[in-house]
């Protein structure tokens, strides 16, 4: 491939000509500052914060935005691109909040660091700020347009991966504002609460609803038996928030970081995972005898279900009627095993470690609820906000004895751990149903047809005389992909894996923002937090959930059988279609 | 806010419209176009109506409002029956155009871009509309006012309010 000669900052070299000068500088170990680039997403130019100097150009060059041409003399650095740089990202925070201290994003702002880095120590432009109430209608994403920078990666991050187009810019000059169509209410909007916004915002103008109060009040309440539900994702992430490289298992830490918090009962969401997969084995088998509803979609993921239900409605029959591993577990909690201890269930708080800023909003909705009216999850945390507990309790994380989980709520096969990335719910589910339609006991359990974090895979498996065609996707543009094959006919599939978030629930909405030297979603983030997964899976004895002997129990003592009625009535859920419509 | 009703508003010839920009090469580019067209007929754009076109041209409702808060042409409230432009023009600006808008803003207790109540008056801003030798200018609908003065303005609203009734 013919390349083009450059010169950056006094070093020659020769770079492909589809490179970016930004890109280039990056062979040379050189990082250009920079605020609204991400590689993920498309070019923007909005900041100008990655101004070059390039010779025979009179104004400076965005690099992020500006490609590399044959000849180019290009300086990073001088004097004068310093001060320049510096004047900008000034002139950005004189527009800002000045509540460093007191904001959520403190420690971990990119404006901040920029601020930091380019020596800004003083404010020197006193301009008029623009006023904006924070909007908090949704009961996940909360949105506060007084902090934004207006450098768009919200914007694209929600119609370039997640398809849902549900921010735009709004008005123009002084007065824009990053919002919903109509400047509506979040929760009025097509908003699937994925919380993608909330982790490529360089600021805090998005954050999840904070949950943190409730959970300290019922913790120092005597009477209230507090029960947490740690999701997969979790244990493979949350040694970022203390400084532990990406993919470090902190399983049993973070056990006993809840203990000491004051958690009453720890259990594993894995658990809600193994019954799940149980159950959604058991529909996916009935499906395909009967020939009826499929493909199955997958239905662990609330902000899937979601855009399910505003964008796609004519798939809700498709779509399995199992609760997620999250809710099953609540239910479980606050009727079987408080009937087998004896419990009120109203005196049962169940918080949810979540990494994830839907199950905010999937705890709240109706179907979620017992009979007496009262919620099965009383709240969900993300990673983020557990990390900031256990910081503000004072306990060091790295340096904790590994817990162990209560039971019968806390054990699980490794099927269950595989819940947390993007083609885990599919190799789960297999594991189960392939020896249901079988009769007979898998040797080889890995599929790794359906492993790797990409965004869309697909697969076919030979099993009991049939060929079962499976799809994975993750991020909702590769779901509209996959669903617009189905309603073509170009594409046939018994089993599609749905998740919202890019490399599934480890980039979930509500995981820690990235330590230093990654980037927002970045692939080698996520492909370590789910190799994590991997790892816990394949030493697990049992990795077929039905083999889970408390599984086994629960249904001799207290469901039947898979698909009964109790499974029906506590296990499984309805959906509905939603308004505004999305577009497709 | 009426978002559950899905049932069409627009005029049929609106739908011929999109239905014909559908058929093209990039449709999406066709956006403006329409809007014009529904407000021209409706006097402004409802949030109904953005989000029926949404619909019907499948761009999403949040870029359409994207562009229809962009541009200062568009309307997002319905007009007054009497539409009052004052041009801020250059030449309008310096003869004293700010001291008009904000003799109409205290006599209709509205800013600008709003109604008032009874749907008579709205509040509007042009820029230079070329008549700059009659500066400052101020239109209502399509009559034109020249060489006005913020005293003048009271006296102006109650010529109109008279010859309505």
């Amino acid at each position: 491939m013919t390349q083009v000669h450059i010169r950056i900052d006094d070093t020659d070299l020769a770079v492909s000509p589809q490179l970016t000068i930004m890109e280039a500088a990056e062979q040379l170990g050189i990082q250009i500052p920079r605020l609204c680039y991400h590689p993920d997403l498309s070019i923007e130019g909005a900041c100008r914060v990655c101004i070059v100097e390039v010779e025979g150009y009179k104004n400076y060059l965005p690099s992020c935005a500006t490609r590399v041409q044959e000849g180019m003399v290009i300086r990073t650095n001088s004097p004068e691109i310093r001060q320049a740089r510096r004047d900008l990202v000034e002139l950005i925070i004189d527009n800002h909040p000045r509540e460093c201290q007191t904001c959520e994003r403190d420690g971990n702002c990119e404006l901040q660091n920029l601020a930091y880095a380019m020596g800004v120590r003083e404010r020197l432009f006193e301009g008029r700020r623009k006023l904006y109430k924070v909007e908090s209608s949704s009961p996940a994403v909360i949105r506060d347009a007084e902090k934004c920078i207006l450098c768009r990666r919200c914007v694209r991050v929600c119609s370039e991966i997640q398809g849902i187009h549900n921010l735009s810019q709004l008005y123009r000059g002084f007065d824009t504002r990053v919002a919903p169509a109509h400047e509506a209410p979040m929760n009025e909007s097509v908003c699937i609460a994925c919380g993608q916004c909330i982790n490529v915002c360089p600021v805090a103008a998005f954050l999840e609803r904070p949950s943190t109060d409730a959970v300290w009040r019922s913790l120092s309440d005597p009477e209230t038996l507090v029960i947490a539900q740690v999701a997969p994702a979790i244990r493979a992430a949350i040694g970022e928030g203390f400084n532990l490289p990406p993919g470090q298992i902190m399983t049993g830490q973070t056990v006993t970081a809840l203990r000491r918090l004051g958690f009453d009962i720890v259990f594993d969401t894995n658990f809600g995972a193994d019954l799940t997969v149980v159950e959604e084995a058991h529909e996916f088998a009935r499906r395909l005898k009967e020939n009826r509803d499929l493909p199955l979609l997958t239905s662990c993921s609330p902000g899937w279900i979601k855009f399910l239900e505003h964008f796609y409605p004519e798939f809700i029959p498709n779509a399995s009627t199992c609760k997620s591993p999250m809710s099953i577990l609540s239910t479980v909690s606050k009727t079987y095993y408080a009937q087998q201890r004896g419990i009120d269930p109203k005196k049962i708080f169940m918080v949810a470690i979540m990494p994830c800023v839907a199950k905010k909003f999937e705890a709240e909705r109706g179907e979620h609820v017992s009979e007496t009216g009262a919620p099965y999850t009383d709240v969900v945390l993300t990673t983020r906000e557990l990390i900031w507990m256990i910081k503000a309790y004072g306990i060091d994380l790295t340096h904790l004895p590994e817990g162990e989980f209560d039971h019968p709520l806390g054990f699980s096969t490794g099927a269950a751990d595989l819940f947390g990335k993007t083609g885990g719910v599919m190799e789960a589910v297999l594991r189960t149903a392939v020896e249901q339609l079988t009769g007979q006991t898998l040797t080889s359990i890995d599929f790794q047809q359906v492993r790797d974090v990409e965004g869309i895979r697909e697969a076919q498996l030979e099993v009991a005389g049939r060929t079962l065609h499976v799809a994975v996707a993750n991020g909702l543009n590769n779901a509209k992909l996959l669903l617009e094959k189905v309603k073509s006919g170009e594409a046939h599939y018994d089993l599609i894996e749905l998740m919202a978030c890019p490399g599934g629930c480890v980039g979930g909405g509500g995981q820690p923002y990235p330590p230093p030297g990654y980037h927002v979603l970045d692939k080698e983030i996520l492909k370590k937090r789910a190799q994590a997964l991997l790892d816990i899976d394949a030493g697990k004895p049992l990795r077929k959930a039905h083999e889970n002997p408390y599984i086994i129990e629960i249904y001799k003592e207290f469901l039947g059988e898979p698909g009964s009625p109790v499974s029906h009535k506590l296990l499984h859920t309805t959906y509905h279609p939603r308004e505004p419509r999305g577009i497709k | 806010m009426n978002k559950t009703d899905q049932s069409v508003t627009l005029d049929r010839d609106i739908i011929d419209l999109m239905e014909e920009c559908r058929l093209r090469e990039y449709p999406e580019s066709y956006l403006i176009t329409i809007l014009h067209r529904v407000q021209a007929r409706y006097g402004y754009l409802s949030e109904q109506h953005m989000d029926e076109v949404a619909q019907y041209m499948q761009i999403p409702t949040a870029t359409i409002s994207g562009v229809a808060t962009f541009y200062h042409y568009f309307r997002l409230r319905p007009r007054g029956k009497y539409a009052i432009s004052i041009c801020l023009g250059t030449a309008c600006f310096v003869k004293g155009a700010d001291k008009i808008l904000e003799a109409f803003k205290t006599e209709l207790g509205i800013d600008m871009g709003e109604t008032t109540q009874d749907g008579l008056f709205s509040l509007e801003n042009s820029r230079c509309l070329g008549v700059c030798a009659l500066a400052p200018v101020v239109t209502v609908n399509d009559r034109v006012y020249s060489n006005l003065s913020a005293k003048q303005v009271p006296d102006l609203l109650n010529k109109i309010r008279f010859e309505d009734q």
